[in-house]
């Protein structure tokens, strides 16, 4: 960061170093949650499935921040989603024709990853309204910081729940051994434990070195179909079912007033 | 008959769409901290999930596989529940209100959560024919909010426990999850000697 002259504008080098620790996608920001529980059972189906999404997401972010300029306001979730789905489609025929173990293993997470949160995310946060380069650095930053994340829950994951690491067996772990893998992490409890697990020792560690929650970090409205994009629905939900029900709270949400009179 | 049986009881309660094939989990963490809000999102999820099944079927039987454009099949799946997701809203809105009330809210939502693309691609994958994927689809639905149900009790007792600062929230409530997981691989035993396998 030391070449980073105008201190309002971050460097690409700041762009892209922010994904890995500081706004890690899947730790801090909790995005694409679907895909870290599912194709982590080890380690190389994470790296490759963290692989494959940043492939998209740095050309989405690079196809959308080209657009920005052209594409309606009104209509640029569709537009958005469309892009991407047609980057996975091209993605997809790629594996299909020169990683078919990869693409089978990963299964309907590859052209799931249309509907991640952090690529429609990235194009709403950020593609749509910074210039070209970059985008591409922040699109390869996030998608950085999600493989490594990833490549973290599948090696936890493989080397307890299958006594291997990359396929290559760890000695004196299974078959006659009195060490024996434990299953559990292999199947879906085991996902779920880790990554819960992974999350709370990135709390931790965020709150000793930036003093601050991930929560404060997240604008949820620029993240559409993210747990906090949820979290907030259902406030507003709340919100508003208390205004019908007593009205004491008129005045106080401008625009949620609003909507009661539709 | 006995495949129908075996399709639906497997999706809700061997692949748990949730629990056990990892989709939609987003919505799952976000609003199972209130029953309410979960149970209209269900009702959503499921209403969803049979009509994008009932339609994307015959698209893809139909239209994409005898002009050779399967692989057209992603973008033309996320584009059909989007504008089905739009439509379904302003019928919903206009034919039944006290309906919208209910689950008005959580219908925009739906676009963006992966369940319901990842089970239109399962039904797909499976080659199921087109009843087939309307049971899919429905159990897929069931399943979602038999997760939802169950996971929103665990939450409230949780809410009462105490928990270190840092696991509080979603790692505590991921923690729960596993353990509400795996009770679900419980019913393979079960499902294995009814159906066989």
């Amino acid at each position: 960061m030391a070449d980073n002259k105008n201190k309002n504008t971050c460097s690409c080098a700041c762009e892209f170093s922010k994904g890995i620790i500081k706004e890690n996608p899947l730790l801090v920001l909790l995005l694409g949650t679907c895909p870290a529980l599912a194709v982590t059972t080890s380690a190389w189906d994470g790296v490759g499935m963290g692989l494959a999404a940043t492939f998209v997401l740095v050309l989405s972010n690079l196809v959308i921040s080209l657009l920005r300029n052209i594409i309606p306001d009104r209509v640029r979730i569709p537009s958005y989603i469309t892009i991407i789905a047609s980057l996975v489609t091209i993605l997809q025929l790629f594996l299909e024709a020169y990683l078919p173990d990869l693409n089978k293993s990963l299964g309907i997470f590859i052209p799931l990853i249309t509907v991640n949160c952090i690529i429609l995310g990235r194009a709403e946060a950020y593609a749509n309204k910074k210039p070209v380069l970059p985008s591409i650095f922040d699109g390869l930053g996030m998608g950085v910081g999600f493989t490594i994340a990833l490549f973290l829950i599948g090696s936890i994951r493989e080397i307890l729940g299958s006594g291997s690491f990359f396929n290559i067996a760890i000695p004196f772990v299974g078959g006659d051994n009195i060490l024996q893998p434990i299953l559990i992490f292999a199947l879906p409890p085991g996902g779920f434990a880790i990554f819960g697990l992974l999350i709370a020792i990135s709390n931790k560690l965020n709150a000793h070195f930036y003093a601050r929650q991930p929560a404060e970090l997240m604008d949820h409205e620029h993240y559409p179909g993210s747990i906090y994009d949820y979290q907030n629905t259902l406030l507003e939900a709340e919100t508003r079912d208390a205004i019908l029900a007593g009205g004491q709270l008129d005045g106080a949400f401008p625009q949620i007033v609003e909507r009661k009179g539709e | 008959m006995i495949d129908i049986a075996k399709i639906l009881f497997t999706v809700i309660l061997l692949n748990n769409i949730v629990l056990s094939q990892f989709l939609g989990v987003c919505s799952f963490l976000g609003l199972t901290t209130d029953l309410k809000n979960s149970m209209g999102m269900s009702f959503a999820v499921i209403f969803v999930m049979v009509v994008s099944s009932a339609i994307t079927q015959p698209i893809f039987q139909y239209l994409l596989v005898p002009n050779n454009l399967e692989y057209l099949q992603t973008v033309v799946f996320i584009l059909v529940i989007a504008s089905a997701v739009q439509i379904l809203e302003a019928i919903i809105k206009k034919v039944f209100p006290p309906l919208y009330k209910g689950m008005g809210i959580y219908l925009p939502l739906i676009t963006t959560n992966c369940a319901i693309l990842g089970i239109m691609l399962v039904n797909i994958q499976e080659s199921y024919t087109f009843f087939e994927s309307l049971v899919n689809g429905f159990g897929a639905g069931v399943s979602y909010m038999l997760a939802m149900f169950l996971f929103v009790g665990v939450r409230k007792k949780m809410a009462q426990a105490k928990i270190p600062a840092f696991f509080e929230g979603l790692p505590a409530a991921l923690v729960a999850a596993a353990i509400v997981s795996v009770s679900f691989n419980g019913f393979k035993g079960v499902l294995e000697n009814i159906f066989g396998r």
